[in-house]
């Protein structure tokens, strides 16, 4: 059984992101870019199901810029066991995305695309239910437990109640929630092995896809700031202040 | 053109997430229809009717929609989506779940978790963990919209929708629902509270959350939210996590209690009318934040807190 994993190359999750001076978009240039964490769990699932002997192979895909190889070694590492970039220049919105996948999903033809729920610049949380959709797959979001037998999937979903058990048929697109699992570190030996894996290089053309942007950023601004009130000494200055000024208790 | 609203229930009433949509509907503006898909939902549908801006309600009524599942509602969705400019859902695990693959199927963008609309083709949406809002125009005949519940008001009761059924579309019978571990309460929903007391790791165990928080909760009749750190320490389930990923609240009040404020949880929280925190790290960024702070150690403030209270 194959599983494709998607990975896509971020800001990484501790730079506190700035907007550009023309308000087009947020500053890119010399900032840390990493995979998406939400991926990295997709990743390290997917390596403990074929460890388990359950997968065989697993194939990590990455969608944007030249550099989007090394978010495709950092899945290696971890143990995926090869890469396929589409390379493009062109900002990639989910459907584009989806429709990429789409085409490598009918190439590789996996069991299971085990995605991030979302990623966390455009937190759209969208590229794994459009990929279900188009390939016309069930799909089961918001993954904590993942159970492979057979043919069937059997997943455990965080939803906004507490939690939910569904079965999914394969193939089946599944997306990956915070505690699915924690992803390992990868091993300097394990990092220099992913360096000989693998790593095709393919682009949006050559797989047919059109990924012209269906949305337009008109601007980008940081949000009003809060600002830090006051200080209160203790229990009894705290319950004034919210009665008499706040007005909230 | 009409704008058609996906609407949550338990096929007995509308979920208030869909209210707070029903409103960005109707800024968008246009005749507003609500569809109710579900299993003997006849309750829901009535309910939806009354719906304040809500001209319309369609029901489509078939085993196969008990549990929602997102093949059969999207494929539903898709089957009447021609008529609308504009789908919306309420941004909650439903909607997440089904509206993205509604959009694939229309071959239309998603614009998702909308906190403004500036037109009708025109949308404010937080990026970044909310650290950047961004405003994007979509050049779609249809818009598919998730709608951020806190960014707009819940529409009021008062409506006098008419209802008419719809027909059913085939079961795809893709995903199917084993069981459901919903967590039992009487305290408000997280996400509807006006008082929400929060706790992080700072609590130390789940037994200290319980015992420390639940007076407090229950004193100021507050729902009890969590950090992701106090989540993943196993103190409490998923469903309290406040967050990026977690809820999104805006309550009148917020009491962050040993939480340091990552700001991953503070995207989660940061519009709340007014934020008390108490926390014994004087430097926690979480007092960045607080219109109110209390530096201590909670263990103390606690108790007496709640003797302040009464």
């Amino acid at each position: 059984m194959k599983i494709l994993v998607p990975v896509k190359r971020v800001v990484d999750y501790n730079v506190k992101v700035r907007v550009k001076s023309d308000a087009s978009d947020v500053e890119l240039a010399n900032v840390k870019m990493s995979m998406n964490p939400f991926d990295e769990i997709a990743v390290e699932e997917a390596v403990r199901l074929k460890e388990a002997g359950i997968a065989t192979e697993v194939i990590a895909v990455s969608a944007g810029v030249l550099n989007c190889q090394e978010t495709l070694r950092t899945a290696m590492a971890i143990g995926a066991d090869r890469g396929i970039l589409i390379q493009t220049d062109i900002e990639l919105q989910p459907l584009a995305v989806a429709k990429l996948l789409k085409a490598v999903c009918e190439k590789e033809k996996p069991q299971i695309v085990l995605c991030g729920k979302q990623a966390i610049d455009d937190d759209a949380n969208q590229t794994g239910q459009m990929l279900a959709g188009l390939m016309n797959w069930p799909q089961a979001t918001f993954a904590s437990k993942i159970v492979v037998a057979g043919q069937l999937a059997t997943v455990t979903r965080e939803i906004d109640g507490g939690l939910e058990t569904v079965e999914v048929p394969l193939p089946a697109v599944l997306t990956a929630d915070l505690r699915l699992n924690e992803p390992r570190y990868a091993t300097l030996p394990n990092i220099m092995k992913a360096k000989r894996k693998p790593l095709e290089t393919t682009n949006p053309a050559a797989l047919g896809v059109d990924v012209t942007p269906r949305l337009k950023t008109l601007k980008v601004a940081e949000p009003a700031k809060r600002t830090a009130g006051i200080k209160v000494a203790d229990a009894a200055a705290l319950v004034m202040k919210l009665k008499t000024e706040a007005k909230v208790i | 053109m009409a704008i058609l609203v996906i609407a949550e229930h338990d096929n007995t009433s509308i979920k208030a997430a869909t209210l707070n949509a029903v409103t960005a509907a109707t800024k968008i503006g246009g005749d507003v229809h609500l569809l109710v898909a579900g299993s003997a939902c006849a309750a829901a549908a009535e309910a939806a009717a009354r719906i304040a801006g809500v001209s319309k309600v369609l029901v489509a009524d078939a085993g196969h929609y008990a549990d929602q599942s997102p093949e059969n509602l999207a494929a539903l969705v898709v089957a009447n989506a021609a008529a609308y400019a504009c789908l919306l859902a309420g941004a909650t695990t439903i909607g997440k779940n089904f509206m993205p693959r509604v959009a694939a199927l229309l071959d239309v963008a998603q614009i998702s978790e909308i906190v403004a609309v500036e037109s009708p083709d025109t949308f404010v949406r937080p990026i970044y963990a909310g650290n950047v809002v961004a405003t994007v125009r979509s050049t779609d005949p249809i818009k598919v919209i998730t709608v951020r519940a806190t960014a707009f008001e819940a529409a009021g009761e008062g409506g006098s929708a008419v209802i008419e059924s719809l027909p059913a579309g085939p079961d795809l019978a893709q995903s199917r629902l084993v069981g459901r571990e919903l967590t039992k309460s009487e305290r408000p929903e997280l996400t509807a509270a006006k008082v929400i007391v929060a706790g992080g790791r700072g609590l130390g165990s789940g037994e200290n959350f319980h015992k420390l928080l639940e007076p407090l909760a229950d004193k100021l009749g507050a729902a009890l939210g969590a950090s992701r750190a106090a989540v993943d320490a196993g103190f409490v389930p998923n469903d309290y996590q406040v967050g990026q990923t977690g809820k999104i609240v805006a309550p009148q009040l917020y009491i962050a209690v040993g939480i340091s404020g990552a700001i991953q949880h503070l995207a989660g929280m940061k519009d709340s009318k007014v934020i008390v925190a108490i926390n014994k790290d004087a430097e926690a960024p979480i007092f960045q934040v607080a219109d109110y702070g209390l530096v201590g150690d909670l263990f103390d403030v606690l108790p007496a807190l709640l003797k302040e209270l009464g």
